[in-house]
């Protein structure tokens, strides 16, 4: 055999070494595949059993605002009326996300329009630092900083979805605030340029041009900010009082979709009801990060054909 | 020869630094109203630097210094009392990118009255329609005027940017190689384009295409490594120039 053709039909190093490659990189990504795929199959088993085991309707678990999965109700039917803990989980996560929308968009103003350097040398460090405290820190700080400051100024216990608030927007600003810069960077400076060179003053330029392009992005920040409101558990369920009601105002004692399952989860016996109405509470976690992932997907999608 | 123009931008003795380095070495030159000037020479001499200086844009770089005055009809723009603003609205530019905001087409052309203020819609329509006629775009985007403006190809961008320019009726355009990043149709609509408009503004205009300066211009100035080489009526420039540098550059025969 001639030595071109031969060198031609042997596989080279490089080639056996990249199918290598390609193989355990594919033997990771179906790794990961089978593990999210087994994940959301034993949430929606045992959560989907609710309702085709234990026959509860869906519509009751959705709209009714009892919770005490142990009871039956005078019709004999169990109370799980999962309403108070839909209602805190939105409640906290809405207000937190509309409380730290501001101070975000006015620190990434800050950071990126007004005075970057100095912005920077303050801002990145604290907003590294607030992402890395523990949550039960926030958690401790609500309950000895901010249960008693709202129960002296507002009355009551202290406890409920304005402790939870607060919690969660400091806890939420660094995320939004954080992408909301990147957001605000990624605008071609060519386009405040351009602003600027047709007349606008530096504070019209950023409201007209430099938000309006960087909407997409900031938005992104707030749901991403909001999907980690709905998911915290451990700082919220120290600050708003854990009570399976629905919440009369915003000091009452109520408690979250993530606060309930955390505090009930170890109390229940696997299989029995109790436990699988517990299942259920995650799945309706599970199925709304989902649904904000989905939301950024598509505002991503939006922002780039614009 | 020629009687004397009206005199719209006038400039003496212009020096820039940025930071240390003299971008600028003491430009003097003055811009007839109604005409279109082109500011030629091999990149890296000056140009853009002192087309910017034109409308005080180069405010925006840290560490700039300026010397000298420039005078927009009798007031000196860098006087302490000028408005910035203002004087933006008289002098506006047109960038070598053509890039428009990403925003609707008929929100791009209506950014500048929007600054001022204006609502009417009526108003608004009727300058739409104007400016992007007057830009030559009018036809291609009448239909679509609410899609985004980033849509639309590099030199039907460029138009718009143009036409943005124009709705906000200034008196002096800058436009700094507005057709290098398109292709030669679009330059040539654009070219003619800018032949009409001479008769409402006064266009100033970087280009390193001897061709375009030599076609569409009145006068031409012609700088070299921070300095004025010359400044005449285009004819002259390219068919007699006195100076030897001016001439080694207009053949080619340079550096
Ligand atoms: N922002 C800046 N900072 C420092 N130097 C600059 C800046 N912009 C331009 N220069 C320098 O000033 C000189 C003139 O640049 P420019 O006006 O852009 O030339 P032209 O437009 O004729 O190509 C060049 O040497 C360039 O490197
Ligand atoms: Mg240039």
């Amino acid at each position: 055999m001639d030595p071109i053709k031969e060198s031609l039909l042997k596989t080279s190093k490089a080639a056996k070494k990249e199918k290598k490659g390609k193989l355990i990189s594919e033997f990771c990504i179906a790794l990961i595949i089978i593990a999210v795929v087994a994940i959301f199959y034993f949430v929606a088993s045992k959560g989907l059993a609710t309702f085709f085991t234990n026959k509860i309707n869906l519509w009751d678990f959705l709209t009714k605002t009892d919770w005490n999965p142990g009871v039956k109700d005078s019709h004999g039917h169990p109370e799980v009326g999962a309403l108070p803990m839909i209602v805190g989980s939105f409640g906290v996560t809405f207000l937190s996300a509309i409380v730290a929308t501001p101070f975000a968009i006015g620190t990434a103003i800050f950071m990126t329009e007004i005075s970057p350097k100095r912005g920077y040398r303050i801002m990145q460090p604290v907003t590294e630092l607030l992402v890395g405290i523990p949550s039960v820190v926030y958690g401790f700080i609500g309950l000895s900083v901010v249960v008693p400051f709202i129960r002296r100024t507002f009355g009551g216990s202290g406890f409920g979805i304005l402790s939870g608030t607060f919690v969660l927007f400091v806890m939420i600003l660094p995320t939004v605030t954080s992408m909301s810069v990147d957001a605000l960077k990624a605008v071609p400076r060519h386009y405040r340029e351009a602003s600027l060179a047709l007349g606008a003053t530096r504070w019209q330029t950023i409201y007209r041009v430099v938000l309006r392009a960087a909407t997409p992005g900031i938005l992104t920040g707030i749901v991403f900010g909001m999907a980690r409101a709905f998911g915290e558990a451990l700082a919220v369920q120290m600050v708003i009082g854990n009570a399976a009601l629905l919440p009369k105002n915003l000091i009452s004692p109520a408690s979250t979709l993530t606060s309930v399952l955390t505090s009930g989860i170890g109390n229940t016996v696997m299989g029995s009801l109790q436990n699988n109405a517990l299942w259920s509470l995650a799945l309706l976690l599970l199925l709304m990060s989902l649904f904000f992932n989905l939301v950024v997907r598509w505002i991503g999608k939006r922002g780039a054909v614009k | 020869m020629a009687t004397e123009k009206e005199k719209i931008i006038t400039t003496s003795d212009v020096h820039l630094f940025y930071g240390k380095t003299e971008a600028l070495k003491g430009i003097s030159l003055d811009f007839n109203k109604n005409e279109i000037t082109a500011l030629i020479g091999p990149s890296g001499c000056g140009k853009s630097t002192y087309l910017r200086t034109l409308n005080r844009m180069n405010d925006l770089i840290p560490n700039v210094t300026i010397t000298g005055t420039v005078k927009l009809g009798t007031q000196n723009i860098y006087a302490p009392d000028t408005d910035v603003v203002e004087l933006r609205k008289d002098v506006g530019m047109v960038f070598q990118q053509p890039l428009p905001f990403p925003f609707s087409i008929y929100d791009n052309v209506i950014y500048g009255l929007r600054l001022a203020g204006v609502k009417d819609r009526q108003v608004l329509d009727q300058a739409v329609e104007t400016s992007l006629k007057q830009a030559a775009v009018w036809d291609d985007v009448k239909d679509k005027l609410h899609e985004s403006a980033l849509s639309l190809s590099g030199g039907q961008q460029q138009r718009v940017c143009i036409a943005r320019v124009l709705a906000a009726k200034p008196k002096v355009i800058l436009m700094d190689e507005p057709t290098s990043a398109l292709d030669p149709i679009s330059t040539a609509k654009i070219e003619n384009m800018l032949l009409e408009l001479r008769d409402d503004y006064t266009i100033i205009l970087v280009t390193h295409s001897m061709h375009q300066a030599s076609r569409i211009s009145d006068r031409t100035a012609f700088f070299l490594q921070g300095e004025l080489i010359e400044a005449d009526a285009t004819k002259k420039i390219f068919m007699d120039p006195s100076k030897k540098q001016t001439e080694d550059y207009i053949t080619g025969r340079f550096g």
